[in-house]
């Protein structure tokens, strides 16, 4: 618990009112007696897969994009994994009809967290008629509302808003329409859009109106080259106090204190407090794209994340001392899911790309 | 039939959307508490409740991504902008958000939304709040425009709009709220895609949209007295276009005038012009002729203001001059 109360005293510095709030959410969220109740051993070894099923398959599109094999842009989530895995591990189970996801361009592993297949996330990734998006929207843009997934947004910030309006309409369904309702959207924010007026102004009409959105905001540190201290005025987790937004910085690399802290933000929402917001203090180690080759930092500043902080790692190494569990059961889990990863691979690339046809399918609805 | 004014067809359009389905609703700076800022919402809250009629703050690029977003999620939102000089702030969510989204997700999500708003020049309020939108967002695949230049399809082509399940750019015209017309009686829709021969005529059709309309009508009056039959051809809607009524009625006279209050650069006049020459330019006896706005910020002066945009005499002058072969 090391990086929770370096978290507390760094938020014991803040102005007194901000103070007394973020002891409060530390103190919900603190230690580790609640953790126990949240998961299982199954539920973790699941979550664990699951975590590992995102790096190992953005590693195989890193690859793939070295080769060519996809193209354009190409933004990773490798080291934010615990913030998408998280955040759906205590969200709000589909038979009672989900939570709502959104997110910006950095989409993959929270399509695959929302449960799209390997094929429709890598198909999509590399042009192929078998992607969700049937090849037309690539990495940046997939969805599948079906699944509470909404996508994919290309515009920095541009999510931001689009979430507060699903949020809009939830509780318009509960109070309009007459349907039980008890959704919240997950709004996904990167650091570099915190900076963007709309967000802003989405807070205020998210309070004002008292939606169920909880803003998620990833700070991975680095909106593309420019360091947060040097984009974003004071903290980032206190950018709602202003509208009456409670905030808390959460060490989003670490899955359980990510799963405890979206528990409580959307059983805030769900309790029709309003908004919530959660900044994940996170970090990614690649480029913000493929074609970012990251000279802003250190090689050493990343491997020092890596060696100290990683969320897979840490999520194992409490499977191992809490749970006794081997390291060969990782091994073999590990080899599994490169294995369906290089299989998901080999499948998209032997797909079509599509057809001709598809070229003017989509563009008003049929 | 009844008369009514434009801004109370609005009205009328959105109230009874509202009625026959739940998931229609208004949204927009001072839509509610004020009965709109032109008046088009008067009586709604009323009728509606503040959780179906919402104010928003001066907030457009963020109640546009909220409107947007609520669509996705499967209500159909009308967006009222108190001008579309103001949507500028709101275009990314027009365009990158509600017009794209369908394709870009292979179909899986749409977003049908209303945006709707005063549009073009209006009286004497100098160039931020004067302009013609038309051409920009005639622009855009994915998005549906229509500008009516009367109460009757006004109403109809705003039910229409509510119903499509695409996102559509209503073009109001401030000038035209207070313009009276029969509005038939009843569930009255116009199609979206359909021009309208506002008035027939053999010797020179004249394309126009919203307040250019008006103003055609006018001139072809002035033009019958002159001897000059000419056909007025109300577009209405400028995404899609309709081809076949472009190409039909210049097959008829075989000259063009084309009215618009955007400015000539790739504006609606030259898609016009565009659309003849790929379709009708064997008809032609002429070349097609075409009134803008003058390329400058419009100027607050009457005198400046009025020269800046083609008027009735204007139009006549140049459709004879073109008639008579001096073109």
């Amino acid at each position: 618990m090391q990086a929770k109360s370096a978290m507390t005293s760094a938020m014991n510095s803040a102005t007194p009112a901000s103070t007394l709030k973020a002891v409060q959410a530390a103190k919900v969220g603190g230690k580790s007696g609640g953790k126990a109740a949240l998961f299982g051993l199954p539920e973790l070894q699941h979550w664990h897969r699951v975590m590992l099923e995102m790096r190992r398959f953005e590693e195989k599109a890193a690859a793939l994009y070295q080769q060519k094999a996809i193209q354009g842009f190409c933004h990773l989530y490798i080291g934010q994994e615990a913030v998408a895995a998280g955040l759906k591990a205590t969200s709000q189970a589909d038979e009672f009809g989900g939570d709502d996801f959104i997110t910006s361009y950095r989409c993959h592993a929270l399509g695959l967290v929302c449960g799209l297949s390997m094929l429709e996330v890598m198909g999509e990734l590399t042009g192929r008629v078998v992607g969700i998006s049937k090849g037309k929207g690539g990495s940046m843009h997939m969805f599948e509302p079906s699944k509470g997934f909404w996508g994919g947004h290309g515009i920095v910030a541009a999510q931001v808003p689009l979430g507060a309006g699903i949020a809009f309409a939830r509780k318009y369904e509960a109070e309009v329409l007459g349907q039980a309702n008890t959704r919240v959207s997950f709004t996904l924010i990167g650091d570099g859009a915190m900076n963007a007026g709309q967000v802003f102004e989405t807070f205020n009409m998210a309070a004002l109106w008292q939606l169920p959105v909880v803003f998620v905001i990833e700070n991975n540190q680095y909106g593309m080259g420019t360091s947060v201290p040097r984009a974003a005025a004071g903290e980032l987790w206190k950018r709602g106090e202003p509208f009456g937004i409670p905030g808390e910085k959460v060490d989003g690399m670490d899955f359980l204190a990510v799963a405890e802290a979206g528990k409580r933000a959307a059983d805030h929402c769900r309790a029709g407090k309003g908004p919530y917001l959660l900044e994940m203090d996170t970090y990614r180690y690649r480029g913000n794209s493929m074609s970012d080759p990251a000279k802003y930092r250190t090689r050493d500043d990343v491997e020092n994340v890596r060696d100290s902080r990683d969320p897979i790692a840490r999520l194992q190494q409490q499977l191992m001392t809490e749970h006794g569990m081997k390291e060969s059961y990782f091994d073999e889990v590990d080899e599994a899911v490169k294995a369906a990863v290089n299989q998901c691979a080999e499948e998209a690339l032997a797909a079509p790309q599509p057809g001709e046809s598809e070229l003017w399918t989509d563009v008003y609805p049929s | 039939m009844p008369q009514q004014s434009v801004r109370e067809a609005i009205r009328d359009a959105m109230s009874e959307e509202m009625r026959a389905d739940k998931r229609v609703f208004l949204i927009g700076e001072e839509v509610a508490d004020y009965q709109g800022a032109y008046k088009c919402s008067q009586g709604m809250v009323q009728e509606f409740g503040d959780k179906r009629v919402i104010d928003t703050p001066i907030a457009e690029l963020g109640f546009t991504g909220i409107a947007v977003g609520a669509g996705m999620a499967g209500l159909r939102p009308i967006v009222e902008y108190m001008t579309w000089n103001f949507a500028l702030l709101a275009t990314d969510h027009i365009l990158n958000s509600a017009a794209k989204t369908l394709y870009m997700s292979g179909g899986k999500v749409g977003c049908p939304i209303v945006f709707r708003g005063l549009n073009g020049v209006a009286a004497h309020v100098a160039a931020q709040h004067s302009q013609d939108f038309a051409n920009w967002y005639m622009n855009i695949p994915g998005l549906k425009v229509v500008a009516p230049s009367n109460a009757a399809d006004a109403k109809g082509l705003l039910k229409a709009a509510i119903r499509d399940d695409s996102p559509v750019v209503v073009l109001e015209h401030e000038v035209l709220y207070g313009h009276m017309g029969e509005v038939p009686e009843g569930d009255y829709i116009t199609p979206i895609g359909k021009a309208n021969v506002a008035r027939a005529g053999t010797d020179v059709s004249i394309f126009a949209y919203s307040m250019m309309t008006v103003k055609a009508l006018a001139a072809a009056e002035e033009l019958a007295k002159q001897g000059i039959s000419a056909e007025v051809v109300d577009l209405r809607s400028l995404r899609p276009l309709d081809v076949a009524a472009i190409k039909a009625s210049v097959s008829k006279t075989h000259r063009a005038v084309v009215l618009e209050e955007t400015w000539a650069a790739a504006g609606v006049g030259a898609e016009i012009m565009a659309t003849i020459s790929d379709h009708a330019w064997d008809e032609l006896d002429a070349p097609v002729l075409r009134l803008s706005q003058l390329p400058v910020p419009l100027p607050y002066a009457s005198n400046l203001e009025t020269k800046c945009v083609p008027q009735v005499d204007d139009i006549v002058r140049e459709v004879i001059a073109l008639v008579g072969g001096q073109r």
